[in-house]
């Protein structure tokens, strides 16, 4: 019973394993690229998690995939490439850079510029009702008595 | 009999918020004491209620009442007390009612701590915080009742999912709740406000104390869901950019800049309409997460269920409370009186950069997360925003950020000396340096890892720093300068020196060193370090639960330091499996093993870690939440809260 227990759970396909010693390319170098290109490739079945992060079969294919191209001799762009021209924009977790995502790349210089203008005009308006409040008559008068007491 | 109470206490509990809401409304509009008066007892009342109704459910899912489809879903006779206690929020339903019973534990908070305010502000407050009480309950009740039964009732329960039967369930749901929610009390005190017209440096101290407290809260909860999602996902991730963290996140950057410019208009009573506009934006950016989780928009662990119906109702919800406290602001802030002016060198200066970055910080959140469900909806094209994405932006917004908190800590107020602030902060540079140069000559590469920590060190001797040298401004004895500097001074430095130890230890996991290996047992294999070794490989039985665990001594230089046992377990009730890394703080870094498949030759795969300074991430956060603390315990903060408080004399500002 104990060993069927055994069997079955080894069996079992497992959320944590990503990765597996079988499919890594014995050349440290080459393996290392595989692992910065996987990591920026999204599984395209899971919720947010890159084919080096994930289990699923698919993850796996790709994984497999990407490290064919590599041992092929093409470059990191190459392999990119390759996969994005197979999978689409949905396979790159950092988006491509083209019409449709031009907004959100320029999001957060777009939010320190308007931050950054709003705040001038603030203090331009801040320094405006500064210069241009001058005393009304009432007023003026009334610093001439204090300064004339004060004499 | 039990249940049906609770499912009544929740309908009365509906009744009351909307009686919170319409009674003192009306009264504070006619200037009636006794109907604006009514808002405490309908807010502890409301609170109880749903305290019982709360209670109802927890006592099904702890006798395994399987009448109640709830119960049913998610729980299961065998599994343990703890999950049966924890796992009433593990589920849709459960958790929208702990949502609601933080809700209006915040009302019954607002209620019975202030004493000190004006009567037409707190009625107008506990008003909006009982409409959307109300808002909320009639969701529960029309679209995610948890009391709805069953028959006939099952033998036996579906059991809760694995990856939520862990202790972090307990804590982490509960904190960010509070966090989230209670930034309900700001939303509600800032929509007070502006109904009232009336805002001044009393408001922001009023506020600032619920501001800090749920900033705590919320700060805690992401830490604890950020350790719980490191140490149950099996490969030593901390932060994924997932939407849902994202959604945590949001609430966080906006409280964290809210927190800031309440200082300033408390103590200069400047940048009034920005606060206002940021107490609005805190909740609702807790709203917006609510709805992105709840709705079924976003499919994760977090989402339960999707289901469209609720989604449509939520975004009714959402719509509803931002479109209408954003309508409020457009249509009062012009009239808002602007405050005292300053120098554009100055603490209110530097305050200003801090929400500009911060503020930038969180609209690029906002749009990464959102943008690629707009652009689906608008063009139909899907694009995935991930880590990379928010790496490449954000981090270069941070480390300014992080860099610049020093010399605004070092700025005097109203107009200060910028090279006398950074005169001061010398030595803290310089220690930041010298740490960056020993830790790229022991670690070595990536650059950024080498950057970001040298100006974590800086963060942290700058926040030191300013204390020793107010400190040495005096010359009585130690204790009485430990006392003379003021307890939110003293939380500052602290809060800042947390955010140093967090960035000091994300920089640090550029430096760790991974090892996916077949294991063969009894052999030994390098992680950094360390040596690992396998001495068995063993199947064990848990209570609802068995698995094969492998027993590995961590070892250094031939001594055994510890023993780790990294396992896979399977859940026959979901017929489910999740992987139990075995871990083992050493110093301030973690040895992280996992395992996966067994081989026929005798191999098991496993992934090893080591990961340098990792527990500095958390540690960060804890001192960062104490730094609050500290800050919440100032005498002169607790205007708002204390009853001996004497409203007639108004304590000094705090820093």
């Amino acid at each position: 019973m104990k060993r069927l227990l055994t069997t079955a759970l080894i069996l079992l396909p497992l959320a944590a394993h990503a990765v597996t010693p079988g499919e890594m390319l014995a050349d440290p170098a080459l393996e290392a690229r595989a692992r910065a290109i996987t990591g920026e490739l999204r599984c395209l079945v899971c919720q947010n998690q890159s084919i080096d992060d994930s289990d699923a079969a698919l993850a796996k294919d790709l994984r497999m995939l990407v490290r064919e191209k590599l041992k092929e001799g093409l470059g990191d762009a190459q392999v990119r490439d390759y996969v994005h021209a197979r999978y689409g924009d949905f396979v790159l977790l950092r988006p491509p850079l083209n019409s449709g995502t031009l907004l959100l790349w320029a999001a957060p210089a777009l939010a320190l510029l308007a931050g950054a203008g709003a705040l001038w005009s603030a203090s331009r308006r801040s320094r405006q009702t500064l210069a241009t409040a001058p005393l009304t008559a009432e007023e003026q008068a009334r610093l001439e008595a204090l300064t004339r007491r004060a004499e | 009999m039990i249940v049906e109470t609770g499912h009544y206490a929740l309908v009365l509990a509906l009744a009351l918020a909307l009686m919170q809401f319409a009674v003192p409304f009306v009264g504070a509009r006619i200037s009636d004491a006794a109907l604006m008066r009514v808002a405490q007892p309908a807010a502890i009342a409301q609170f109880l209620f749903i305290a019982l109704a709360y209670g109802a459910l927890t006592y099904a899912h702890v006798v395994s009442d399987f009448s109640l489809v709830n119960v049913i879903e998610n729980s299961h006779s065998l599994k343990p007390f703890i999950y049966k206690i924890s796992g009433v929020w593990g589920n849709h339903e459960g958790s929208m009612l702990l949502w609601v019973l933080v809700l209006s534990l915040c009302g019954a908070l607002i209620a019975l701590f202030s004493p000190a305010i004006p009567d037409r502000l707190r009625a107008d407050a506990l008003a909006v915080q009982g409409l959307i009480g109300a808002a909320f309950l009639l969701f529960i009740l029309l679209t995610s009742n948890p009391f709805a039964r069953m028959t006939p009732a099952p033998w036996e329960g579906r059991d809760l999912n694995p990856i939520l039967q862990d202790p972090g369930l307990a804590i982490h749901p509960p904190l960010l709740y509070l966090g989230y929610v209670g930034f309900s009390i700001v939303f509600s005190f800032a929509a007070a406000a502006l109904i009232g017209g009336r805002i001044d440096a009393a408001w922001a101290r009023v506020v600032r104390p619920w501001t800090l407290f749920a900033w705590i809260a919320l700060t805690l909860g992401i830490a604890m869901g950020s350790y719980w999602a490191y140490y149950t996902l099996g490969w030593g991730g901390f932060w994924f950019w997932d939407p849902v963290e994202n959604a945590s996140l949001m609430p966080w950057l906006a409280g964290t800049a809210l927190l800031h410019s309440a200082a300033v208009m408390e103590k200069r009573e400047a940048l009034k309409v920005w606060t206002i506009f940021l107490s609005i934006l805190a909740f609702s950016l807790s709203l917006l997460g609510t709805f992105l989780v709840r709705s079924g928009v976003l499919t994760s662990v977090h989402a339960f269920a999707s289901d469209p119906e609720r989604g449509v109702f939520i975004l009714a919800i959402l719509v509803f409370f931002i479109g209408g406290a954003l309508t409020l602001f457009a249509f009062r802030a012009g009239s808002l009186p602007t405050g005292g002016l300053f120098a554009p060198i100055s603490r209110e200066g530097a305050l200003v950069v801090n929400n500009l970055l911060l503020s930038a910080s969180c609209a690029t959140v906002v749009i990464g997360t959102l943008y690629p469900l707009a652009l689906e909806a608008l063009t139909g094209e899907k694009i995935s925003v991930g880590a990379p994405f928010f790496n490449t932006v954000l981090i270069p917004i941070a480390l300014p950020l992080a860099a610049l908190m020093p010399i605004g800590q070092m700025l005097p107020w109203k107009r200060g000396d910028l090279v006398a602030a950074l005169q001061r902060l010398r030595a803290a540079f310089a220690i930041g340096v010298l740490a960056a140069a020993a830790l790229a000559a022991y670690f070595g590469t990536p650059l950024l890892s080498i950057v970001a920590a040298g100006i974590a060190v800086y963060l942290i001797v700058g926040g030191v720093s300013d204390i020793a040298q107010r400190m040495a401004l005096r010359t009585t004895s130690i204790l009485s300068r430990l006392r003379g500097v003021p307890l939110s001074a003293w939380g500052a430095s602290i809060a800042h020196a947390g955010m140093g130890l967090t960035i000091l230890g994300l920089a640090a996991a550029g430096w760790g060193v991974e090892n996916i290996v077949a294991m063969k047992p009894q052999q030994t294999y390098d992680v950094g370090p360390y040596q690992l070794a396998i001495t068995a490989i063993t199947p064990r039985n848990g209570p609802n639960y068995s698995e094969i665990y492998a027993a590995m001594d961590v070892q250094k230089g031939g001594a055994t330091l510890a023993r780790i046992e990294p396992a896979k377990r399977f859940y026959p009730a979901r017929k489910m499996a999740r992987s139990e890394a075995g871990i083992v703080t050493l110093g301030l870094g973690q040895i992280y093993a996992a395992i996966g498949d067994s081989h026929p030759d005798g191999t098991i795969d496993a992934r090893l870690y080591y990961k340098p300074l990792v527990t500095l991430i958390w540690i960060g956060a804890l001192v960062m939440a104490f730094g609050g603390a500290c800050s919440l315990a100032d005498r002169r903060l607790r205007i708002g809260v204390a009853r001996r408080a004497a409203p007639a004399a108004l304590p000094e500002a705090a820093e």
